[in-house]
């Protein structure tokens, strides 16, 4: 085994796919370099440069983080890109909370669309009867 | 009877009602692309992380995370995703017909139920009905950013972490193609082991966890749901879109045969009055 598949995915499109012969990341625990027939491996990926070399050729990622699951024959590296801290999690939980409570509170929604569609159906309606009325005529 | 200016008054009324629905139909038309587009780039993410996890759960692990716990079902959350705009024709309501329906169930077996709530009519909806609202996230827009869900989720994941909650699911519209849109029910937590084929054959295996388990396995399995969630807020999207263009087309073709038929009325009425009226001096004429 001389090589092995990469995939270098982030959450809203495939970065790369293909496969290489050696492997470099910036792992939560200092650089790793992952060679074909790697033992089963799952670490956090810290923000860096992700290498993919193949060959003579080398093809370099930048990553803000996210995980690396290296198997023998496949490595799958997800990257964030949305910046990500513990303290920001909470603060947008709250927020998510004080919306809801906010919106229980007062009751409003878009009334634009019903308006319309009442008076639509209240002209079919009117239509209706118009034409009854003509065939008592 | 009718008279002439009202059958008019009534025409140009649903005329300009037309204008407005032909408008939204091409706007939806022209947002398909996009909101598809940005539903199929999120699918390798999903694909991906979904094998890792699959990965996991077929070694076997020293550490088991609380995601996996089968636990007595008391109290079921529902993160539904709607739309936050309207006039998308029934994409919505059968959905949400979908989870009362199952919410009605979990009253009868004595299981609590809670809403996470993503999108303005789905907010709207369960706050009318009345449920337990955690936490919602609204106007995330036609390109939604995945930060977004974050605290949405991690409140849901909380509460299941504390024991609050034993069962989590995800309720959102599955895209099949443009004229037809699934409403689904996924079961997020517990995560299925899915089918250990690999570990009947293969020998015992474990990952090395750089740093340790508990944290890898945390951050990897909490990644995995927020894709999934983030997945299904996309797939939404598209869903609106095009349920839109077509509740929208129709609206347009109804409207048209609504005007045709009222000025077949107006000239009816016109002929009528012009009938009468010549009748009028007629029998003027006659009377003289």
């Amino acid at each position: 085994m001389s090589e092995f598949k990469v995939s270098i995915v982030s959450s809203n499109e495939e970065i790369f796919s293909g496969t290489a012969d050696m492997l470099y990341a910036t792992g939560s625990l200092g650089e790793i370099g992952i060679a074909p027939g790697h033992s089963p491996l799952l670490t956090g990926l810290m923000p860096g440069p992700v290498r993919v070399c193949n060959e003579d050729k080398e093809e370099t990622f930048f990553c803000s983080g996210g995980f690396i699951e290296v198997q023998p024959d496949v490595v799958t590296v997800l990257s964030d890109v949305a910046e990500r801290a513990d303290s920001m999690d909470e603060a947008k939980a709250i927020a998510a909370k004080e919306q809801a409570e906010k919106d229980l509170a007062d009751n409003k929604d878009n009334v634009d669309f019903a308006k319309a569609a009442s008076q639509l159906a209240e002209a079919a309606a009117r239509l209706k009867t118009i034409q009854k009325l003509r065939k008592k005529i | 009877m009718a008279n002439t200016k009202e059958v008019r008054k009534q025409i140009s009324s649903i005329k300009s009602t037309r204008k407005i629905t032909s408008a939204l139909e091409m706007v939806a038309a022209s947002k398909i692309k996009k909101t598809q587009d940005l539903m199929f780039g999120g699918r390798p993410y999903s694909e991906k992380v979904k094998e890792v996890i699959e990965h996991i759960a077929s070694s076997s692990s020293e550490y088991s995370h609380p995601f996996y716990e089968e636990r007595k079902n008391k109290s079921t959350c529902y993160i539904v995703v709607g739309s936050d705009k309207g006039l998308c024709g029934g994409l919505n309501i059968n959905l949400f017909k979908k989870i009362v329906a199952e919410a009605a169930e979990n009253q009868k077996n004595d299981v609590e139920t809670s809403f996470a709530l993503i999108g303005v009519k789905a907010v709207t909806f369960f706050g009318n009905l009345g449920g337990k609202v955690l936490g919602q996230a609204t106007k995330l827009g036609d390109k939604p950013n995945p930060e977004d869900l974050i605290g949405l989720t991690k409140i849901v994941l909380d509460e299941q972490k504390k024991g609050n909650i034993d069962r989590v699911v995800l309720c959102s519209n599955k895209f099949v193609n443009t004229m037809t849109q699934q409403p689904t029910l996924q079961q997020l937590i517990p995560l299925s082991h899915g089918e250990n084929k690999e570990s009947q054959t293969s020998m015992q295996w474990d990952y090395i966890y750089e740093p340790e388990a508990k944290t890898l396995l945390d951050g990897l399995l909490t990644r995995y749901i927020e894709s999934l969630i983030f997945q299904a807020v996309l797939e939404n999207n598209a869903c609106e879109q095009a349920a839109k263009m077509i509740a929208m087309k129709n609206a347009t073709e109804n409207a048209g045969d609504l005007i045709k038929e009222l000025e077949l009325l107006y000239n009816n009425v016109r002929q009528a009055a012009i009938t009468q009226e010549l009748s009028e001096i007629v029998g003027g004429a006659a009377a003289v």
